[in-house]
């Protein structure tokens, strides 16, 4: 019953010894289960691109008509700011794991700014859009063909949760540098951060594909 | 006798915000997977009663043509009340909430799930969600009416608490996510040592793979159910055909997660059938490797076949025929769980207990369901019988008379389990023929009513019909008043049942070995597993393991 540091150890008829996985301190169980949560992810995403793929295949030419209204320079520096953020997320893990704790927090620090950079030419974005009367339901939107209004609708919609998921993310960052103040992530343990970094990956990852589904396809001008 | 008053979990318990003096706070706090599995348990019975009284009062709606007791609106507002109660809040936290919460780490050898103090927040989720949908029914124009499928473009106009109950259902499926990533990871690294997968016990199986279901499917329905969310509320357009958009890709998406839905709902019951059969057959099952891999298989082929609810809404011809003959496929894995139960009893010195009786009443009526799914998918036919009472005949065969069946089954072959007691076998069985009689009153005329063409969600019907719903309406109040009975049975059962000691069922698997009801931390020496589950010798069990578990000294 009572907390033991060393691990418990148990014995088969050869006399091999087998250990014991203990349940509150377990470095692959918590990855493992990370890694669950990142494939939820996956079918979250990969339902909307599912909804995606369906209507591009349907409306291919009103949907690159639609993408023609996008910045793809604004698009473009997004995503090289959110590359950038998850090349400092992953510096900052390395520097964990060297007990190098203040460039870890600095690391951490300059990740969540990155992300502020991409979440406000994001809003910059949106608002260029709104303000041409392009959101859902607008009138000037219903007026346009079924593609692009369905382009539009999935825009807001799956950048809106990547942006709800940036937000999650600089929240957990957060988190994670209070953990760091409070010794509860060390050079020793430091799951938490490591799955914060595949978060962030896969927060990444989904742009990457966003970005040329939405920005890119007109790319050379629309016909 | 003694381990009535040997400390248990009821006693003692680790909470997520340190030690608390209010017994109340010690119970909603815990992180003890065994008191979370019976918070489940209360919440999830409380819902499943109210669950059967709506159904009841639609019954009793039917009972003649014309209206009785309530008007069609509030009668579609019942069959969607209660089919989300079922679905969501009963069905499919079901078997693996209650039971894979509490026997799971007993079965495998594990003090604890990985993470038990995400498992407490699964429940919490789960509370959330179901406050969220009871919430609905006092405010604005009352529950949602679109039935429990929220399909699309009607439940993007309807002016009812759609919404509230959309969003009840993506934070239930939010807790079963979390309960399915709880399981994998559980499954896979807190097994006791030498126990390999295929020295699992075949509810484990059963688990893992509902689990994996819950993980890959339920995204795709949370999603869906944001998106319809999104188009009541923005007008985004994806389900709307006026704007380019189509209600049939809202039926594949839904169904994409609510078929493997389905098999998540009957795989955990498959597991429990394997581990009552043994115990009462004193025996080995039959084909333990072919059941196990039959599960993973189930859960494999069940994600392909959403397709077959849609074979009426207009699909490719090839689309069609795949459908159709993928659905047949999964007939495969399922019957060789039958024939290996069949061929496990063959010969075999039957004690029927009262889980026994409900197990060989589960082969029956889920056999019956099985094969008139079979009958639906064929292409021409579900043609007519599409949207009919035959539908929902088939529906209850396999859910009530497969999952709740078998949840019944575990409620008492574990009950000795959870409280130490036994109940009263007597009565216990006179339940179980109530139930498995009214069960059949009930929903057999259904079968014929569709195939003469009643459809389903009707509020009224012709005369030619009449006689069909008088014979269920009498089914539905033989079911409940049965059900009512073993539920008096049982928790009379609490405090008055016979003390049992810790194995009455003389059962070989893990979680019988240690005191019933079991210690807090479960194990306290974990043994090395280098044998199979279910190992009888002349009827019985081959080892005691209650020794090595108990352990000579202390700490």
């Amino acid at each position: 019953m009572t907390e033991t540091t060393s691990p418990e150890i148990i014995y088969d008829k050869e006399g091999n010894a087998h250990e014991i996985v203990d349940f509150n301190d377990d470095y692959t169980g918590s990855k493992l289960g990370f890694w669950l949560f990142l494939f939820t992810e996956l079918m979250l995403f990969g339902a909307m691109f599912l909804v995606f793929s369906f209507f591009f295949y349907r409306f291919s030419n009103d949907f690159v008509v639609a993408s023609d209204n996008l910045n793809l320079v604004l698009g473009g520096i997004n995503t090289i700011v959110l590359l950038l953020s998850t090349y400092f997320m992953g510096i900052s893990l390395l520097s964990i794991r060297q007990n190098n704790i203040e460039k870890s927090k600095k690391m951490i620090y300059i990740t969540i700014i990155l992300s502020i950079i991409f979440l406000t030419i994001k809003y910059f974005e949106w608002m260029a859009e709104i303000h041409h009367g392009i959101y859902p339901d607008s009138q000037a939107l219903n007026a346009l063909s079924h593609g692009e209004i369905l382009f539009f609708g999935l825009y807001f919609t799956m950048t809106g949760f990547h942006g709800i998921h940036i937000i999650v993310g600089i929240g957990v960052m957060l988190w994670a540098v209070k953990l760091i103040n409070n010794k509860k992530i060390t050079a020793q343990k430091y799951v938490v951060l490591e799955n914060i970094a595949l978060y962030w990956d896969i927060v990444h990852l989904v742009w990457v594909f966003l970005f040329p589904l939405f920005y890119m396809i007109s790319f050379g001008g629309a016909s | 006798m003694d381990n009535l008053t040997k400390k248990s979990f009821y006693d003692e318990t680790h909470t997520v915000f340190g030690h608390h003096e209010s017994k109340l706070l010690q119970w909603i706090f815990t992180i003890d997977h065994k008191r979370i599995a019976l918070l489940y348990l209360v919440v999830m019975m409380a819902f499943f009663i109210i669950a059967i009284f709506v159904a009841l009062s639609m019954r009793m709606e039917l009972f003649a043509p014309g209206q009785q007791i309530m008007d069609p609106n509030t009668y579609n507002q019942a069959f969607t009340l209660h089919g989300v109660i079922m679905i969501f809040l009963f069905v499919i936290p079901g078997i693996p909430a209650v039971f894979g919460n509490f026997l799971l780490p007993l079965l495998i050898g594990a003090r604890d799930v990985s993470f038990p103090r995400l498992n407490l927040l699964s429940w919490w989720l789960y509370m959330f969600g179901a406050l969220l949908a009871v919430m609905s029914l006092f405010v604005g124009q009352g529950f949602a009416d679109t039935g429990w499928t929220f399909y699309a473009p009607y439940s993007v106009q309807t002016g009812t608490n759609v919404i509230f109950a959309l969003t009840a259902a993506y934070i239930l499926g939010l807790a079963s996510i979390l309960t399915g990533i709880n399981f994998v990871v559980t499954v896979h690294r807190l097994r006791a040592p030498g126990m390999g997968f295929f020295k699992m016990p075949l509810f484990v199986w059963g688990l893992y793979s509902t689990a994996w279901i819950q993980i890959l499917a339920t995204p795709v329905v949370g999603i869906t159910l944001i998106l319809v969310i999104l188009e009541r509320t923005l007008g985004i357009g994806i389900f709307d055909p006026s704007k380019g958009g189509d209600p049939i890709l809202y039926e594949h998406l839904f169904w994409i997660y609510s078929h493997p839905a389905v098999y998540l709902m009957i795989l955990p019951a498959f597991g429990v059938v394997s581990e009552i059969l043994p115990t009462f057959c004193r025996r080995t099952i039959f084909g333990y490797r072919s059941i196990a891999i039959s599960s993973a298989m189930i859960a494999i082929i069940g994600y392909l076949v959403w397709g077959h609810h849609l074979l009426t809404s207009g699909m490719s011809e090839w689309a069609k025929i795949i459908f159709a003959f993928l659905t047949f496929f999964v007939a495969i894995p399922t019957g060789i769980k039958f024939f290996d139960w069949v061929a496990t009893m063959y010969k075999a010195s039957i004690i029927f207990a009262t889980p026994m009786l409900w197990v060989v009443g589960t082969i029956i009526t889920f056999a019956i369901g099985g094969l008139t799914g079979l009958t639906l998918v064929t292409i021409g036919v579900d043609v007519h019988l599409h949207d009919t009472y035959f539908v929902v005949a088939h529906f209850h065969y396999t859910i009530f008379g497969g999952v709740v069946f078998m949840l019944f089954a575990a409620m008492h072959y574990w009950f000795p389990k959870f409280t130490g007691r036994m109940y009263c076998e007597r009565s216990a069985k006179k339940a179980f023929y109530g139930i498995f009689i009214g069960f059949n009153t009930l929903w057999f005329p259904m079968f014929l009513a569709g195939a003469y063409g009643m459809p389903r969600r009707y509020f009224d019907y012709l005369p030619e019909f009449e006689i069909y719903h008088k014979i269920a309406g009498v089914g539905a109040v033989i079911t409940i008043a049965s059900i009512l009975y073993m539920l008096y049975i049982l928790i009379k059962a609490i405090k008055n049942g016979e003390p049992c000691g810790n194995n009455p069922w003389n059962s070989t698997t893990l979680e019988w070995q240690i005191s019933s009801p079991p210690p807090l931390e479960n194990f306290k020496n974990i043994p090395y597993v280098d044998f199979m589950p279910y190992e009888y010798e002349k009827g019985q069990p081959k080892r005691d393991l209650t020794k090595i578990i108990e352990g000579g000294n202390h700490d």
